[in-house]
């Protein structure tokens, strides 16, 4: 019931073609340099992306980046430089160009054009752009007059930018401030009456103050939730599992046992360890299955149990090894190589139910600081993938072995990640992606250009992200992966923008 | 509650030293909980089954003109935060002036230079912010709705130091509208049949109400963005064209922000309806996914004739995901959506059984659930509980639509209709839903009016009463033959 995912659209009568019942949106951002319209843009779409909504984003600098090799100064951005308007102004039509075919062409459902956008006449041209194509618009507008704020975007994502390579630190803060001068004297913010008929949310003093004007429909209604919610508040998420527990030794999955020996020592080196992070106010989330549970009791703290952090339900193949399930139900351990994110376990879930049961948990998150979260293996796969925006085909193999605590802390544009294994032995639980006969990762790797700009980061684990869902029910997709038909994306999307 | 197996085993252990160490999970009958055991001195449980969201009492604040919306908002979001688990109760001051003042002359009491009228009203005040304080302190109450213009500055300000002298949070929820047509409807569906105005004709409390809103106008300081940029608050403007909120404290906040910013007053119609009669209910089993009975087939064309007589405008159809609310759906002949979250209940190991058959299999667990059907979660399954936390987005997604019909299972209807009829945790697991008969409910006034059209298609009966009955006693269920014989009986 999101947008136009696989998990809730069937389409009936006549044609039994894939049902794209809301029109595509358009979300555009507006706002003066660092007030965080790319770090807005950037979650949004990771956002709207995990929860099956297909996004992308299009950043006009990136465009103008591409077409002015190199950047020189702050002149470029002067409002009376003629050339510099006149490349400007191409690029930003050659992003809309891309969001036209983005969003009738490639299965998109969300846009988001990621620009200043700060004057009523290029924000017209977008409007009309959209009108011509049936395109809902929505703008989200960042304003902020705080200088500490300012300057700490600028510290944390301009220094490093590409334009500055080659600049220091005081060079570019000077050239960067005298570019914000040069877009403030044209500034038109979103005005309440005369954008009376727009839909838009203004973001004030980076979330004090909202100001929401015609929300036109569901997403939209999601989008206005989720950016009240987001917060830039310096803290870490921890991730890990319960401890080793009985089944996982007997190699069985699901259930609900207890603690192995190793499992209850995890339980206490974890406690250990969170007490060298000197954390402030943790708040202990686990799961209601009794595995989760006790791994937190001995941590000695109150944590909330969360049913909805439960581990994927496996129906009738709960508590079987992959053996026997392979041996009851062949065509079903198939399938599920096939499509390890879509397939549902009978009378049990799919990853895909896993990602719609967990958005409560996500926006909690958001909204919380310092947060561990004790959950399973499925569970942990979901989150993470919201957190480092990996793509549905990716999401189930991403390894989350036993005994090893992810700390996630939101920089810059991304989420460093740091991965502390806490030297208790336990089984692995990890299993690889089978050589299946269309393998729709080696199929994507053929074809997709690799990411350019390397990581600045080195324990963040960045890789090229494919296209998401095309918005399929699960029979059409399984129809499309047992008949050798791709759903790979249009080799243009590489466009797709790196940090800056 | 006590649970007398619980009871044995804490005695057992009350004697045995507490390990301090690695203490033993016990899931406690009713909610399947896994608890540790410390012993019968302390019982407190480190870990929380349902996630904190409240710490603090929130006082909710409504701030406008008469006829804006006010008791509306306020009941709306009572009802909302009632079911989703959050204790909440709304004290209207109108309702304490009625009870001080037994009869309404005129507008005359509302003038501002009323001395006598004033004291009453601010009398009034106080003493709903005492009721609101006993609420928190004595009956656990999360959230209270304060329901009253409160458009003074120095009204708000009495307010906000009641509340911080207790500790609690405070939101305000302001409506500003000028729309003459809206305020005039308002009146007209509200106002006309208070007990303000029960003596008089229409035009007379029309007059009479007009004036009594320009007594306020001349002293009604909105809330400011400059002079009140340190509190919480949500401005609506237009019923729902444009909002202001101001600095979101915490979760609760940021739930009633959205809930405000998803509901709309645009007349419409929900229609709710259970699947067409199944194969496994005929075989009188809960759960599974079977397919219709060649009954629930005619329902379901009956069903189709039905919708098509309401000449409903512009109709979305909602399902499960499964089998038989779709083959329901699938007689309509038009696009429908499938929700997960409207799947049936689910019964963990009693799937499929026949009451009779969870009685001697899972004799505890049976009378457990009659015990407090709400809370009680099957082994491996679901409770009541779980569902109303699992169809949140469902009513959201209602409040924001238009005309809706929901095809759906009987225990996930009884959510929806407790939500849209107000009825508290422990009528919820037996309101009536019978096969094969649609309820159409429309808002109306402060509430929904219910319509109900049974289909003439014979279907069994699903219900089963509320149990008077001890813990232990053996109730004799209803076997088949005896259901049979309730077939004939019109429902509802």
């Amino acid at each position: 019931m999101r947008g136009c995912s696989s998990r809730a659209k069937l389409a009936h009568g006549r044609d039994t073609a894939v049902c794209m019942t809301n029109c595509p949106t358009l979300i555009v951002t507006v706002g003066l340099p660092a007030r965080g319209k790319t770090y807005i843009s950037k979650k949004l779409t990771r956002y709207l992306n995990w929860i099956g909504v297909p996004t992308r984003e299009f950043n006009v600098g990136q465009y103008r980046r591409e077409c002015v090799k190199i950047y020189k100064s702050f002149e470029f951005f002067r409002p009376d430089n003629e050339e510099g308007l006149k490349i400007r102004r191409q690029c930003a039509s050659a992003a809309l160009n891309d969001v036209r075919q983005y969003l009738t062409e490639d299965g998109g459902q969300v846009a988001v054009f990621d620009a200043t956008n700060t004057t009523r006449e290029r924000r017209d041209t977008i409007i009309q752009f959209a009108e011509q194509n049936g395109f809902k618009v929505f703008f989200v507008e960042s304003v902020c007059e705080d200088p500490d704020v300012i300057q700490e975007n600028i510290v944390q994502v301009k220094l490093g930018s590409p334009d500055y390579t080659n600049c220091n630190t005081e060079e570019a803060a000077e050239d960067f401030m005298k570019r914000i001068k040069c877009y403030e004297n044209s500034y038109e913010p979103l005005d309440e009456v005369l954008d009376r008929d727009l839909s838009f949310i203004k973001i004030m003093d980076v979330g004090q103050r909202y100001l929401v004007n015609r929300v036109l429909d569901h997403i939209q209604s999601r989008i206005v939730y989720y950016l009240m919610n987001i917060h830039i508040t310096p803290r870490s998420i921890y991730l890990c599992r319960h401890g080793e527990s009985e089944l996982n030794v007997n190699g069985r999955i699901g259930g609900d046992s207890g603690l192995t020996p190793r499992g209850k020592e995890f339980g206490k080196k974890l406690s250990q360890f969170l007490q060298t992070q000197g954390i402030s106010d943790l708040k202990v989330w686990t799961s209601q299955m009794k595995r989760t549970i006790q791994t937190a009791e001995s941590l000695s703290v109150p944590y909330e149990q969360w049913k909805v952090l439960n581990e994927i339900d496996a129906g009738v193949c709960e508590e079987m090894m992959y053996e026997e399930i392979q041996d009851h139900f062949p065509l079903e351990f198939a399938l599920r190589d096939q499509d390890k994110y879509r397939y549902r376990y009978p009378k049990g879930e799919s990853y895909e139910d896993l990602v719609q049961r967990l958005e409560p948990v996500i926006m909690e998150l958001e909204r919380q600081e310092n947060v561990l979260v004790i959950c399973h293996q499925a569970v942990m796969r979901c989150l993470l993938a919201y957190f480092l925006d990996k793509t549905a085909e990716e999401l189930p193999y991403l390894k989350c072995p036993l005994h090893t605590v992810l700390k996630l802390t939101p920089v810059a544009y991304g989420c460093k990640v740091e991965s502390i294994s806490l030297n208790v032995d336990a089984v692995n639980t990890h299993r690889e992606r089978p050589e299946v006969g269309i393998s729709l990762e080696a199929h994507r790797r053929a074809h997709t250009h690799p990411q350019e700009d390397g990581s600045v980061w080195p324990d963040m684990a960045f890789s090229p992200r494919a296209f998401s869902s095309t918005g399929c029910t699960v029979q059409a997709s399984a129809f499309l992966l047992t008949h050798g038909v791709n759903l790979t994306p249009n080799p243009q999307h590489s466009k797709h923008p790196t940090r800056k | 509650m006590e649970f007398p197996q619980l009871e044995y085993l804490r005695r057992r252990r009350c004697d045995s030293a507490v390990n301090t160490e690695q203490k033993k999970l016990t899931q406690t009958p009713l909610l399947k909980i896994w608890v540790p055991w410390m012993g019968c001195s302390l019982n407190r449980r480190r870990g929380s089954s349902v996630p904190q969201f409240c710490n603090s009492p929130t006082m909710i604040v409504m701030v406008g003109l008469p006829a804006r919306g006010k008791t509306y908002i306020s009941k709306k979001l009572t009802r909302y935060l009632n079911w989703i688990g959050v204790p909440t109760k709304m004290f209207n001051v109108g309702q304490y002036r009625r009870e001080a003042v037994k009869i309404y002359k005129n507008f005359e009491f509302f003038k501002p230079d009323n001395e006598e009228a004033m004291k009453i009203r601010k009398a009034c005040a106080t003493a709903a912010l005492k009721d609101v304080a006993a609420y928190f302190s004595k009956e656990q109450g999360q959230v209270a709705v304060f329901d009253a213009t409160n458009t003074t500055r120095e009204r708000r300000a009495i307010i906000l130091s009641y509340a911080k002298e207790r500790g609690y949070k405070v939101f305000f929820v302001e409506s500003i509208c000028d729309d003459p047509e809206i305020i005039a409807e308002n009146i007209k569906q509200v106002k006309f049949g208070s007990p303000d105005y029960v003596d008089r004709d229409i035009d007379e409390a029309l007059e009479d109400f007009s004036r009594r809103i320009e007594c306020y106008r001349a002293s009604y300081m909105p809330m400011d963005d400059e002079e009140d940029r340190k509190l919480s608050y949500i401005k609506i403007f237009d019923v729902g064209s444009r909002y202001l909120v101001n600095r979101v404290q915490d979760h609760i906040q940021s739930r009633i922000v959205y809930y405000l910013m998803n509901i709309h007053v645009t007349p419409r119609s929900i229609y709710l309806s259970r699947h067409g009669e199944s194969e496994l209910n005929l075989l009188g089993r809960i759960g599974g996914d079977s397919g219709l009975s060649p009954r629930g087939q005619k329902y379901a064309n009956a069903l189709a004739t039905f919708i098509r007589g309401q000449n409903i405008r512009e109709l979305k159809v909602w399902t499960s995901h499964m089998k038989r609310t779709i083959q329901t759906a699938e007689a309509l002949g038009v696009q429908y959506e499938q929700w997960k979250a409207l799947n049936e209940i689910d019964a963990g190991v009693c799937e499929e059984l026949t009451y009779e058959e969870i009685q001697e299999n899972f004799p505890e667990e049976f009378a457990l659930r009659d015990q407090d059907k709400y809370r009680y979660r099957y082994p491996k399954g679901e409770s009541y509980e779980d569902l109303v936390h699992r169809l949140e987005p469902v009513i959201m997604e209602l409040e924001r639509q238009e005309n809706v019909l929901v095809v759906c299972h009987q225990a996930i209807f009884r959510c929806l209709l407790a939500y849209f009829l107000d009825k508290p945790a422990d009528e919820l697991p037996y309101l009536r839903c019978p096969l094969h008969t649609v309820l159409k409910l429309t808002p109306v006034a402060y509430g929904c009016k219910v319509e109900s059209f049974f289909l003439n298609i014979e279907a069994v009966n699903t219900h089963r009463e509320r149990q008077a009955g001890h813990y232990g006693q053996k109730k004799p269920y209803l076997n088949k033959k005896s259901r049979e014989k309730k077939i004939n009986r019109k429902q509802l």
